[in-house]
Formats: C-alpha cells, structure tokens, sequence
C-alpha cells in the first residue's frame, strides 16, 4: 500500500536518483530524458515551491502518459510566472483560461478527446489554492461529482501569492497575510474551519484523491502516476511553501515541506472512493515551532510578545492530524 | 504578410530568451570537502574514497585506492585504534561507520585472491637504505619502490613485522596475515635482509651506496623502574616476554604473574599470560580512565578474567610475592602513596612501562638532535643530518602502528623530492565536511554492524584471533553506511530539486554542473545536498 520505499543503499530512496539503484527505481526527476514541462528562464522567486511542485507533478504526469497529456491551467503565480506573453515555459500542451474555471475548460478537453476518439490522451487541470479551494471551487466540484476524466492538481502555497500574498481558504490560522495582519487579540489569520479541499474531494467518493509535499519526491510521483492509472475524477493536493509569501529563506523551501509534514500541520496521505488508503508516516517527529519559527508570517507569534497560546493551539491541529491520520508508527506513539 | 493568428502581434516563444541568472547575488559551486575520517587518519588513508568503491562491490578497486596510502590493510583492520571511526559524522547520527571492519574485510579479500599492487614507476637509479622492517620501514620502503627507487631493508631481527610481530599478540594479529602483507611489499622489488643489525649508519649508508636511509628501529628498550628486590625475585620486562612468545622458548612467568603498568602493552602482556595458563595482575598506580590502554581493551581483559588493581605501586619484590602501596589521586589527578600496604602472591613481575629507543647506530653522526631518547625531525621527517629520515616509535609521537605507516608514506615522499633536489608540496587541505555541512535526513537509518567475537572460554585458553571479520554481504551494508561526507556520491538531489532546471547532469562518474544563464543562486540544492558538496559564495559586484 502506497509508496514502497527502497530501504537501503546508503540513502535508498530519500534521494532523487543514486548511482547504485537500478534505473526502475530512480524517479523520473533523476531522468536526463525527464520532459521538463516547465522550462528554465520562468519568472518564478527564487526557491519556488509551486515551479518545482509543477514539474514534479507534471514530469511524472508526463511520464506515465507517453507524453500523451494536455493541460488547463488556472490564472495564478504559476500562470503567470510561466508565461508571460509571448514566452512560454512550458513544454506540454497547455491552456489557461480564467481564474475560476480551469476544472471546466479540463472537463470540456476531456469530452472532446472522447468524442475524437483519442483516449490515449489524458487531461491535467491545475491551479493554486486560491483557484481551486475558493474561485474555482463550484467548477470542481462539478468535476468531481460528474466524475470527468481529470485529474485536477491544487499546488498549496496557503495564499493568495500572485497578488500580493492575501489570505484564502487554505491559510492557516494565525497566519500574518496582507488581509489578516498581525493585530488585536488574535492577531493573524483567525481560527475557523478553514477548507479542506482533500476531505471534501473525499466526500464526492470520486476514485482517487491524495496529497504530497515537495519534500518527498518519490512519494509525490508515485501519487500521479497511480492517479493517472485510474480514469475519472481525481485530486491531488500539493503542498508548496512559498518563500516571498511566508517570508522564508528561499533555500529552506524543501525543509518547511518537510517540517509541516513531519510535525503533522500538513497530513500527506491518499484515499480511494472516499476512504484513507495510505499514510506517509512522520520519521522524525518536531514539535510544530520548529516548523513555524524559520516563516515570517508567524514572527509574531515568538519573541517580545509571543502567544503561546496560539502556538499550543497550532500543536493541537498537528496533534489531532497525527491522530487522525495516524501519522506515527504505533511504536512510536 | 501577416500569418500569425487574430489579435497575436508577437511570435511565440519559449523561456529560455529569459536568462534568471541575472537574478543571482550568490552561486552555488560543487566542491570537495574533506572528510574528517581521512582529516583524523593518521596514515593519512582516503577512506571516504575507498569506502566509495566497497559501496557498488568494487572491493579490488576500493583495496586499490586504499593502499595508495596504506599498503596492510589486513593489519589496519585488526590492529588500528580507528581514530577515523571516532571521527566519523554518522556517529551524531546513530553510531559511527565500521570504517576498520570494512578495511580488514577489504585486506582479507585481496590476501585471499591474490592481489598485486600496481607496477612501480621507472627506475630512478636511486638507492635508500631503510633500517627496520617494523610498520615505519615498511611502508617507506613500499612508497619509495613505489615511485622507482631502488630500496633494501636492512632488520637487525630474523624476522619482519617489529613490534606487529614483537608487541602485538597474536590473537589481535594472526601471523600468517602479517606474513603474507609483507611479502607483497617485498614482491615489489624491495630487497629485506634479516639479522643485519646497522651499527652505524653512515657506515652502512657509504658500504651499500645509499643516497639516503629511512631509520625506523622503533623502541625495543623496557624502561626500568626502581623496585627494590630480593634476590630470588623475578623482574623481566613486557617487550622480552612479548618477543619471546614468537621463539621457541616461551618465557617462564610462574603462576601469578604481576604486570606492573596501565599501558597496552601491560593489557596485551595480561592477556598472553591467561591464554599460557597463567594468573595474571595488572597493578596500576592511577585509575581505570586515566589509563593510557584502550578501554575496550581493558574490557576485553576483564572479560577474559585478568585481575586489575588500580591506584597500587609496587614497592618491594621479594621471592614469590610483592609488596603494593596503595595510592589516591590529589586534587590535580596525580596519584600520591598513603602508606597502606598490602602483599600479593608473584612468581614474576612484568615491567610495562613504555618503551626506549636504541640509538647506538647514530654515535658519531653530525647534526642530529636527541631529546628524551627520541631522535628530533623536521615536518619533512629529515632528521639535523642531511639526507637520513627517521619516523616510527624513534621519533617524537604518537606510537601506535598507523602512526608508524604515516611517518613512512610521508618520509618517502620527502626522501623522493630530496633525492630529485626539489621540495614536497602536499596538496592544500580541503576545507572540513563537518555534520552541519550535511543534511543527515536523506540517510536511511540503519545500525552498525558488529563483528562477531571469539567465545570466552577460547579466548582464555588459545592463541585464536578474538574479533572475527565481516563476511561480503555485511561488509557491502556496512560500507554502504558511509555519509560520503563532502564528496559528491551522485545522488541527483541537486538535480532533481533545482525549481529553474539550472543544475546538468552530465552522466555516471561525471558529476554535475550548474547552468549559470538560469540559476537563481536560491540556495535550495545546497540546502539539500545531503554531503556537503555544495556551497554558496557570493557573486562579484
């Protein structure tokens, strides 16, 4: 069940490729022939989480299909940094049309490639969190209670980056954002529900939803190549940090995946027609400041006039994931 | 003509006119950090190099690149104290990489399938002489035959080894495995003769037509303490009785025998005597962690039911028996008598307590400098007098067998630039790959493995080797463990987590590049590099 993890040459398969495993166990990212669907010279910050989760995302898409896959792309940083008119980064067919709608237009692909005949050729939908948890949330919705035959793609930065780094459904509490600074008695973004994109995928019973990080390549990639195995509507939620947007180094892109994994803020699992079938388990638990302290979004919740408070109701959200999901390994709990 | 579609007024184009690498103010390089096993060998040994091999099963070119500094690795693996392993990064890991069972399995394999070393390099024409055929002249004399100098041995004993044959017993150092490793260094042309005791050097040096010589006769002398004794006492000293059990005549020691020192040589002269059945004592006038004996040696000794008294002279020796004082440590940690006495039975006493240097054979030879019984040399192991070197237990230093290798691979390469007039330049030290240049997480977890040790009863009664060896498939797990520390293993991180595609991959063995045109100097491959191989400079403004 889920990724099988090579246990052992030196650093099996943590790594991206190794020169003593077999070819069949390196990723697709180790590849020299790897499709690149998104090119060098796209305008992304530096240390992008979204440019790197993209080609990993669709590389593996890429690979699974023969290089047989259309794209529809929601307005977003990754539209934007990708192609600038007349420029294009991208080495796939690709299509954007509006912030909102890129499930539909991906939809509408999908039913043309049927009514074609050519059902070799498969369909990817992407947007960030903003374009999938919020503006286009009715239009995929309606993917996944039709259950097209696309596999949508939510690159999670937790924000609204693009614009100028405004709060949207996916930003976490206490989060200092352009729209919830760190003010008042609860300074940051407030404590609510937020929306969980990946449990409602889940309450849609369409046949396969997941996340994954940038932290954990192989598992990522094994998570679109299983998802392109299946047809119907399928979700993967990819969480990439931002470094402008959270005020992070932009070399520690990679760790904070890894940190809000490892602590249990962010969940990685998978699940077909509506039921958990896999976790990737922690392996170093840290308690969640570790993951916290290196952002500046929530500077304000450490130092002269630190909210402890606020910090230990962060832990219990990582705390109850972990539960939830069992996160741990029962002996290590 | 207008062929572009409606309301399109530019032609399409790809990214790449968009050269990020503007972006930069920092550029990640590659470079190669040194390891701190090799930063703490004292043969100065490429282990992460050779561990490189071993890692894909390559043994006969890891026992290659290992013996381009150290040519008995069979020996190191049973007889080093691994300063590498106490170095080693994976320690702050989970426990350090087996580094000396992994050299011992590597020694052993090429023992048994015959192994060469390469072919020396052309003749010089040139003649050293190497006095002593102990772990110093031998590795010199492989270096020098190995860069086409024409080398003779010359041993004053009738056999090879010094003090791996004459100090360490033979259940740390089986003989055949001394034996065969030394023949392969006399297989590349080096001439040893055997009872060629050099009286005097210069002598010998203008005789045999040497341009230069090696000395390295180590330090065979047991120093002697003051013990008043009777007449029927029995008072020999450890290098005797060690060298002894290689003759015929083993040396007779009576029942209980007092080993009087904290020394290894005081443990392994203990544990010899168990093994002949004897009782032995091992009394030391400080306590078990101011001793200078390795601790797992003085494990190894208990557990093989040797008796300690620690904080104990001897202050008397009398027929069959000896009187101790005891003692207690003052403020500064130094041991001071107190006046309580006790007798211990003794058929004989054995004096372990360090060794001197002979150093007849330099009488009479200008500029040479002896301080407290050791002969004085430069950092290039010249000693006052123009072209004799020195090294070994005879000069100044640490004296353990690895030590002893060191000073001759680096007094060979000193005599090879004098002998050529020109001047040894070791290559620039490259900066160290500590733990934090490393990102430990990309490391799959995974144990040390132990190697399997003699059971008691054998080790109390026989002469059989106490550690065993690994077998290939533990070998392969254990070398595997290494961290690679600072030294690309090609791991494709940097190339697969690159978000600008600005890291080129250029194949098996070949390594990488950074595509500067897009790199955005974000840092992220350096970050993740899981060695250290990487690291950010600033760029010129």
């Amino acid at each position: 069940m889920g990724f099988q993890p090579v246990k052992f040459y030196q650093t099996g398969t943590f790594t991206v490729g190794n020169r003593l495993l077999a070819a069949d166990e390196r990723s697709v990212q180790a590849d020299l022939s790897r499709s690149n669907s998104i090119n060098s010279g796209h305008r992304a910050c530096q240390g992008c989480g979204e440019a790197l989760g993209a080609r990993y995302a669709i590389d593996a898409a890429m690979a699974e299909s023969n290089g047989q896959l259309i794209a529809a792309n929601a307005t977003g940083c990754l539209e934007v940094f990708s192609t600038p008119y007349p420029e294009s980064s991208w080495q796939v067919p690709w299509i954007h049309s509006l912030f909102g709608n890129a499930a539909a237009v991906a939809t509408g692909i999908a039913a043309a490639m049927k009514v074609k005949g050519k059902t070799d050729v498969r369909v990817v939908a992407q947007g960030g969190d903003g374009g999938t948890t919020d503006i286009g949330f009715g239009c995929l919705s309606g993917m996944f209670e039709r259950n097209d035959d696309v596999l949508y793609i939510c690159y999670d930065n937790e924000g609204y980056m693009n614009t100028g780094v405004q709060r949207s459904s996916a930003t976490p509490p206490a989060a200092r954002t352009a729209t919830t600074m760190p003010v008042g008695p609860e300074p940051g973004n407030p404590f609510g529900q937020g929306k969980n994109v990946p449990e409602i995928a889940m309450a849609h019973g369409i046949p396969y939803v997941a996340t994954a990080t940038v932290a954990d390549l192989r598992d990522l990639e094994y998570k679109v190549r299983r998802a392109m195995s299946i047809r119907g509507a399928r979700y993967i939620q990819i969480f990439v940090p931002c470094p402008l947007g959270w005020g992070a180094a932009s070399h520690d892109t990679i760790r904070l995946a890894r940190l809000a994994k490892e602590s249990g803020m962010f969940p990685v699992f998978e699940a077909e027609h509506g039921e958990v079938t896999g976790v990737l388990k922690i392996r170093h638990k840290v308690p969640v400041e570790e993951y916290l302290k290196p952002q500046k979004r929530f500077a304000h919740l450490f130092g002269k006039n630190a909210h402890p408070e606020t910090v230990a109701r962060l832990q219990a959200i990582a705390d109850r994931n972990v539960r939830k999901y069992r996160l741990l390994d029962e002996e290590g709990n | 003509m207008n062929t572009k579609p409606y309301a399109i007024t530019l032609t399409p184009g790809t990214s790449l006119a968009n050269l990020t690498g503007t972006w930069r103010t920092a550029r990640p390089v590659y470079l190669d950090r040194l390891p701190p096993c090799n930063n703490a060998c004292p043969a100065g040994e490429n282990i992460q190099g050779w561990l490189f091999h071993a890692e894909s099963g390559d043994y006969e070119q890891a026992w290659r690149v290992l013996v381009e500094n150290n040519p008995m690795p069979a020996v190191m693996g049973r007889v080093c104290y691994h300063p590498c392993e106490s170095a080693c990064n994976r320690g702050q890991l989970d426990s350090s990489v087996g580094i000396n069972s992994v050299e011992r399995f590597l020694g052993d394999e090429a023992i048994k399938r015959g192994w060469k070393f390469d072919a020396p390099a052309p003749a010089t024409g040139k003649k050293v002489l190497v006095v002593g055929a102990g772990p110093s002249g031998l590795s010199a004399a492989y270096h020098l035959a190995r860069l086409g100098h024409q080398v003779e041995i010359h041993e004053a004993g009738p056999l090879a080894g010094g003090m791996m044959r004459f100090g360490i017993p033979k259940y740390r150092l089986p003989r055949e495995v001394l034996d065969a490793e030394v023949q392969r260094i006399l297989e590349l042309g080096v001439t040893l003769k055997y009872n060629a005791k050099v009286a005097n050097i210069e002598q010998s040096m203008k005789d045999g037509g040497f341009d230069a010589a090696f000395l390295a006769v180590g330090a065979h002398i047991g120093k002697r303490a003051m013990i008043p004794a009777g007449d029927a006492s029995h008072i020999v000293d450890a290098v005797s009785v060690l060298r002894s059990m290689e003759g015929e005549d083993k040396p007779m020691l009576g029942r209980r025998v007092v080993v009087y020192g904290g020394g290894n040589t005081a443990v392994d002269v203990a544990r010899t005597v168990k093994r002949m059945g004897g009782e032995p004592i091992i009394v030391y006038r400080r306590t078990r962690d101011k001793a200078p004996a390795h601790d797992f040696e003085i494990e190894e000794a208990l557990q093989e039911g040797v008796m300690i008294k620690w904080l104990s002279t001897i202050k008397q020796a009398g027929a069959g028996e000896i009187t101790v004082e005891k003692m207690e440590l003052d403020d500064k940690g130094f041991p001071q008598p107190t006046g309580e006495f006790e007798k211990l039975e003794a058929d004989s006493v054995v004096l372990a307590l360090g060794q001197d240097v002979d150093l007849s054979l330099l009488e009479g030879v200008q500029g040479l400098e002896i301080v407290n019984g050791t002969v004085q040399v430069g950092g290039n192991m010249m000693t006052g007098h123009p072209g004799i070197f020195a090294g070994g237990d005879m000069v100044p230093s640490e004296r353990t067998v690895t030590v002893a290798v060191g000073h001759g691979k680096k007094a060979a390469r000193h005599i090879d630039a004098w002998l050529r007039g020109t001047v040894f330049e070791p290559a620039p030290k490259h900066e160290l790959a500590e733990f934090t240049k490393l990102n430990p997480w990309y490391y799959s977890d995974a144990d040390k493995t132990v190697r399997p040790v003699l059971d008691i009863i054998r080790r109390q009664t026989s002469f059989d080797e106490v550690q065993g060896g690994l077998d290939e498939t533990n070998a392969l797990f254990e070398a595997r463990r290494c961290l690679s520390c600072g030294n690309c293993f090609e791991c494709d991180n940097c190339y697969g987590v690159c978000p600008d595609n600005a890291v080129i991959k250029l194949g098996p063995g070949k390594g990488f590049e950074f595509n500067y045109d897009y790199c955005k100097g974000c840092g992220v491959c350096v970050a993740e590099c899981p060695c250290g191989s990487i690291k950010m400079i600033p760029e010129e403004t």
